[in-house]
């Protein structure tokens, strides 16, 4: 079984992000880029299930600068077997590369690759839009299982349960299909030193946005970005009975 | 013009997103002039149908009744919505994950880049939405014919549940699309009213330490009539289930009151709970972030406070 993985490269989950001064995006330049959490849990269910003798194969794909290469190298440290890069230098996070666009170019990369399940992130910690991976599912008339806290492969299918707001929701897809990764389907290992070094001589084959017949022209226009309205700081007060008096008389919530 | 609101129901009754989604519809329609529909797909469904044609600002009721509907599968929703997609300019539904999961995939079955999660409407086509965890705020216009919208409940005060008296059109369910099934639900039974639209919550963080522990914040809880909430520590540490999660990544709260007890303040936190009107922080770390946006911070221990808060409430 193949498994095809694509990863994103983001603004760290660490980092303060700062609107920029003329309010048209968010400040990236000088900021620590890493792989999108989410995507970070895909490779490893991928490597898992690699490891456990259900997988055969590993592709990373990302969609991104030159140094999205990063990226992949990182999901090949982790355990992809090889690499595709397809090169823009649009902005992937705002007024760039969307997310019905990014499907259109996975798309491609699947008829081409033909893997027998994609795993992704849910959404990727940038614009948050949480789209991707059933747009592509879409695409391809798959089936899809988003928010995935648990993956059984069995014949023909995978069983996969899924995060919602009343619980965990257990469904049954067809495979191929697409399964959307959240925060407990697992922890990510931390890559050792000698598969950081083997990851640097796996293949990465680079492509064009041509070559996967995609443009990367939006079609949500950003018109501004701004930072949140700020809280005003409250008042630290001494005791339990000091907190009740304040809720009961001046905020009156209870 | 009209617009096409996904109803989010249990086949007895809507949930309240959906009406926080038509009050977004609603201030749509204040501009366009647009009609709202809403949309109920299920199995054994009349019960939320008959609810949704109650609700105020509804003019019509799209009901499809079929096995395939129960457990609102994304394949099977969507395929329904294109099917009935050529008289809508608009097809929204609430950004809950059962929202997040068809929106996209009926977005890219007509070839519309999506907006997520709007928080407000400021033209027609012109929406802001949180980006990067809710740390900065876009304002986004879409170009594409039809608009695709999922809608960030805690934006949109939920319109009336009754007032309205819409009709209720059968229309044809489609077929199976048979590419997935539902196998099984574990519900989180609660008595307390629901997270994502309580007026009081309580959360739970790190500082509580244990699941048997966490008993103490759901005695609060109970205590005001609160739902219960948790940040993401206090669900990987295993003391209250995934749901429970307020942040980034989980639920995203706006009551009446918040109570962060034993929680930091990490910014993955915030973004699910700041838009409160009013946040306690009860914290023995002084230097908590948390107490940088609360209205009201305590520094004390929440095993002496927590207890003290219940007898004296």
């Amino acid at each position: 079984m193949k498994i095809l993985v694509p990863v994103k490269r983001a603004i760290d989950y660490k980092v303060k992000v700062h609107v920029k001064s003329d309010n048209s995006g968010v400040e990236l330049s000088n900021v620590k880029m890493s792989m999108n959490p989410f995507d970070e849990i895909a490779v490893e269910e991928a490597t898992k299930l690699k490891e456990a003798g259900k997988a055969t194969e590993i592709v990373a794909v990302s969609i991104g600068p030159d140094k999205a290469q990063e990226t992949i190298r990182t999901a090949m440290a982790i355990g992809a077997d090889r690499g595709i890069l397809v090169k823009t230098d649009a902005p992937t996070d705002l007024g760039g590369v969307e997310p019905l666009a990014v499907a259109k170019a996975l798309k491609a990369i699947v008829e081409k690759e033909q893997p027998d399940l994609v795993i992704m992130g849910k959404q990727s910690i940038d614009d948050d839009s949480n789209q991707t991976g059933q747009m592509l599912a879409a695409l391809l008339g798959w089936g899809q299982a988003t928010f995935a806290s648990k993956v059984d492969l069995e014949d023909g299918k995978a069983v996969v349960t899924r995060e919602i707001d009343g619980g965990l929701e257990t469904i049954s897809v067809s495979t191929p299909a697409i399964i959307t990764t959240d925060l407990r389907l697992n922890e990510p290992r931390y890559a050792s030193l000698p598969n950081i070094m083997k990851a640097k001589k796996k293949p990465l084959e680079e492509m064009n946005p041509e070559d996967v017949g995609v443009e990367f022209s939006p079609r949500v226009k950003i018109l501004s970005v701004k930072e949140p309205a700020k809280r005003e700081a409250g008042v630290m007060v001494e005791s339990v009975d000091e907190l009740i008096d304040k809720l009961k008389n001046e905020a009156k919530v209870i | 013009m009209t617009i096409l609101v996904i109803a989010e129901h249990n086949n007895d009754r809507v949930r309240t997103s959906t009406r926080n989604t038509i009050a977004a519809a609603k201030d749509i329609a204040d501009k366009t002039g647009a009609d709202i529909h809403v949309l109920v797909a299920g199995k054994d469904c009349a019960g939320a149908a008959t609810g949704a044609s109650q609700i105020e600002h509804v003019a019509k009721v799209l009901r499809a009744d079929a096995p395939h509907y129960e457990h609102g599968l994304a394949e099977n929703i969507s395929n329904l919505v294109v099917a009935n997609a050529d008289a809508y300019s608009y097809i929204m539904a609430p950004g809950s994950t059962f929202g997040r999961n068809i929106m996209p995939r009926i977005a890219a079955l007509l070839d519309v880049q999506q907006v997520s999660d709007i928080l407000s409407v400021e033209g027609e086509k012109t929406f802001t939405r949180p980006i990067y965890g809710g740390q900065a705020i876009a304002t986004v216009e879409s170009t594409d014919e039809k608009t695709i919208l999922t809608v960030r409940t805690t934006g949109f005060d939920a319109v009336a549940a009754e007032g309205g008296s819409a009709p209720v059109e059968d229309i044809d369910s489609q077929d199976d699309a048979k590419l997935s099934t539902f196998v099984s639900l574990e519900e989180s039974k609660s008595e307390r009213p629901e997270l994502s639209s309580a007026n009081i919550v309580v959360s739970g963080g790190r500082g509580v330490g244990s699941k048997d522990d966490f008993k103490l914040i759901e005695d609060l809880a109970d205590k005001l009539g609160a739902a219960v909430g948790a940040s993401r520590v206090a669900v990987d540490s295993g003391y209250v289930p995934n749901d429970y999660q307020v942040g980034q990544t989980g639920k995203v709260v706006a009551p009446n009151l918040y109570m962060a007890v034993g929680i930091s303040g990490a910014i993955q936190h915030l973004a699910g709970m700041k838009d409160s009107k009013v946040i306690v922080a009860i914290n023995k770390d002084e230097e908590a972030p948390i107490f940088q946006i609360a209205d009201y911070g305590l520094v004390a221990d929440l095993f002496d406070a927590v207890p003290e808060l219940i007898e004296k409430l």
